[in-house]
């Protein structure tokens, strides 16, 4: 542990000071009006995070925005987005690897730098974090920073502010809420008189392990350096860009094709080193007279086969309506994989069954490729009343989502027709004994049906918690004399609505 | 030379024998459940081979859709199927509807979809999907007469099917019988149902007609019902197993 020394980051306001930055438009005209975050907490909105103003007008965390807005009328509200929040703190690291490339998230708000050896690139200690609070500064992020030889120490003095004549003693000075236990154990641990980490170190370990939890003695341990902190670093995969420039432009498309092979056979050998495989394969042609032309084929499958993400290429650029025009020639071309996932080698099964479901993806890609990905489509259930939206229709390319069709009972006929017309089909001239009764007899597409069989109404009203209400239908099966089944509603019930219409919804086998 | 030419015509008539062999094995064959059918087929409609359906019009989309299913069903090869379809297909006759699918067997999760432009891309993917062995049925649907729909185009799929297994259904709605290879082609109609209580619609029950068949005579009538828990097609209850209509059409239950 000697010698390592780290710098951590605590960024107090992260959630108020990243929306006034990333959504500046918000606070056009009112810079510096107080503002919160609030997020829902068992049904009452609760304020989450304040900037400094609505901090320094005596607003708290947790209280609930009503008291808030009571004490101080013109607190504005955000929504709280944890997820938001975590990405401003990713790119908050990313900017920071320029000191060190062990950067840590101290979720939710803060950091730790190993800077161990990245010191004296700016002189200092000192040097190094004003330049850090600077940057941040310039960003209009607020930080506060501390260096100490390990990890938790460092984290708890950025948050906790101590001051000593050493490090050891800001850390001994510290209060206990710094040891960052759960509630319960730090109460307890104030309820027995101990204030400040000092205290708790002055003890003997093995007291303060019976009586606080092993959790307590092990983070004393960490804070004081005697115990090693575990770390885990980002780590950015770099991405997988490979590309050709050419000394003189090359202006037969046939040439480039062979040329963007080779790239898809080098971007091959990288994914096998990975032992991954590609989802996304994009492919730039830069033309000498600065013109982009671009490409992307996408398959089901993770892959590195070449022969295959070039046979899709070729398909893509046979389903263009202007072919691809090399002008005075292209002097770079690049492909690059922004999808990749994880893909290891697999064994052929004597049967041929993997075989065979290979050659399938390869299918649904190509076909996929060559007439869209929304055309090329799997089924998957989906827990719905209204039939029109009983199933949801997905890219074969992509996951089946879990869920289960819905059970059949035995000895029934089909109760759902195998084509279903969207928007339902208008039939017209419909007779019926009674108004609500089901048809004897209707017209459809010029054609007069007399109803032999039918069955019904199986009733099927829009969900009440809908927001968009429509009228109830009524659905029956018919089948005509000659044998025809169909499936029809009537749109709405008598009383309901005051001239019902009578629809088309499918057609039975 | 004599005697290599008489080797020759030897070896000749031994190949013969081996092919005529073959032959006489025919591919193997799936049966429909149907006892006359599959006595009549000699056990069933081939796999492996391209077999075309008819159907008058767009009303009859349904026992279209239906046909083909079942006898996706029936082939049972553990593999997914693929359906290729024309926009103008969902346009007249609505779209597929799994859920319906599910109820007379298919599971939908089973079953791809692929919407093609027009007639010449559906053919275009018709070919390359035969090819694949990872499918256990393609249906390619098509309706009203398609211009790229010839006896080579049809042949170039029969080849393809019978190099890698896949069984072909052709769906031909709205259309009039044009040339082609297919190994069997049959016309498909609705016909009035066994009704249930409270004289509700039961199963389907189709009317079948084999217009044409590459291995024997055709033209032959039966009604079949749909059987769901066996996923077997049988003659409609009440009618004697086996016993097929000649030509006649039966007389309408009174509604």
């Amino acid at each position: 542990m000697t010698g390592r020394r780290y710098l951590a980051l605590f960024f107090p306001w992260l959630p108020a000071e990243r929306i006034r930055i990333t959504r500046p438009h918000l606070f056009a005209g009112r810079a510096g009006a107080p503002y919160a975050l609030t997020e829902k907490v068992k049904g009452a909105l609760r304020v989450h995070a304040i900037d400094q103003e609505a901090a320094r007008l005596g607003i708290e965390r947790g209280m609930t925005l009503a008291d808030a807005r009571a004490r101080l009328p013109e607190l504005e509200a955000f929504d709280h987005v944890p997820h938001d929040d975590h990405l401003w703190l990713e790119r908050l690291a990313d900017g920071c690897a320029r000191y060190t490339p062990w950067v840590m998230l101290d979720a939710p708000d803060g950091l730790v730098l190993d800077v161990t050896g990245c010191t004296h690139l700016l002189g200092t200690e000192t040097a190094l974090a004003s330049d850090v609070l600077a940057r941040l500064d310039r960003l209009g992020v607020t930080a506060q920073h501390a260096f100490t030889a390990n990890p938790d120490a460092a984290r708890a003095l950025a948050r906790w502010r101590s001051v000593g004549a050493n490090e050891d003693e800001a850390v001994r000075r510290l209060p206990v809420v710094a040891l960052g236990l759960e509630e319960e154990a730090t109460t307890a641990l104030k309820r027995a008189g101990l204030k400040t980490v000092g205290d708790v170190v002055a003890r003997p370990l093995s007291a303060i392990a019976a009586r606080f939890g092993s959790d307590a003695a092990a983070q004393v341990r960490r804070i004081m350096g005697e115990a090693d902190s575990p770390l885990t670093p980002r780590i950015v995969a770099p991405p997988l860009i490979v590309e050709r420039r050419f000394a003189e432009p090359v202006a037969r498309t046939e040439f480039a094709l062979t040329v963007l092979g080779e790239l898809i056979a080098d971007a091959a050998a990288r994914l096998d080193e990975t032992h991954e495989g590609g989802r996304r394969f994009e492919a730039r042609f830069f033309r000498t007279d600065g013109l982009v032309r671009r490409m992307a084929v996408e398959t089901g499958r993770p892959t590195r086969d070449v022969a295959a993400v070039l046979r899709l290429f070729r398909e893509r650029i046979e389903t263009l309506a202007d072919p691809i025009d090399p002008g005075f020639g292209f002097d770079l071309i690049r492909l690059d994989v922004p999808v990749a996932e994880r893909l290891d080698a697999a064994q052929l099964r004597l049967e041929g069954g993997a075989v065979g479901e290979a050659e399938l993806a390869q299918l649904i890609d190509r076909l996929s490729t060559r007439v869209g990905r929304g055309r090329v489509r799997r089924f998957a259930p989906r827990d719905r009343h209204l039939p029109e939206q009983a199933e949801l229709m997905l890219p074969a390319t992509d996951p089946v989502p879990p869920g289960d069709w819905p059970e059949l009972e035995t000895g029934e006929p089909p109760l759902r027709p195998i084509h279903l017309f969207d928007p339902p089909q208008l039939i017209d001239s419909i007779a019926s004994e009674v108004p609500d009764g089901p048809p004897r007899q209707f017209r459809w597409r010029r054609v007069l049906h007399d109803v032999a069989r039918v069955e019904g109404p199986e009733r099927i009203a829009t969900p009440w918690w809908g927001s968009r209400q429509a009228p109830t239908r009524d659905y029956y099966r018919v089948e005509d004399r000659r044998g025809r089944r169909f499936w029809i509603f009537r749109h709405g019930l008598y009383g309901e609505v005051a001239e019902p219409g009578w629809y088309i919804h499918g057609l039975f086998a | 030379m004599p005697e290599s030419s008489t080797s020759l015509s030897r070896l000749r008539r031994r190949v013969a024998r081996i092919e005529g062999a073959r032959v006489s094995g025919g591919p193997a064959r799936f049966a429909t459940g149907h006892a006359a059918i599959d006595a009549w087929l000699g056990g069933g409609l081939a796999r492996g081979r391209l077999h075309e359906v008819m159907a008058d019009d767009s009303e009859d989309a349904g026992s279209l859709s239906g046909f083909a299913a079942m006898l996706a069903l029936r082939i049972d090869a553990g593999k997914p199927s693929l359906w290729l379809r024309t926009e103008a297909a969902e346009r007249r006759a609505g779209k597929l509807y799994a859920t319906g699918l599910g109820e007379i067997g298919l599971h939908g999760g089973d079953l791809i979809l692929g919407l093609l432009g027009d007639d010449a891309a559906l053919l275009k993917a018709a070919n390359d999907a035969a090819r694949c062995a990872g499918l256990g049925a393609l249906v390619v649907e098509s309706w009203g007469e398609s211009k790229p729909l010839n006896l080579t185009t049809t042949r170039r799929l029969m080849l393809a099917a019978e190099a890698s297994g896949v069984t072909v259904l052709l769906l031909r709605g709205g259309a009039r019988e044009s040339p082609s290879v297919a190994d069997t082609r049959w016309r498909v109609a609705p016909a009035p149902s066994i009704a249930l209580a409270a004289d509700a619609p039961g199963p389907p029950v189709f009317d079948l007609e084999l217009l044409r068949r590459r291995a024997g005579p055709a033209g032959r009538r039966w009604r079949v019902e749909w059987n769901r828990e066996r996923r077997a097609f049988q003659p409609p209850d009440g009618q004697v197993d086996g016993q097929a209509l000649s030509g006649a059409v039966l007389p309408l239950a009174a509604g």
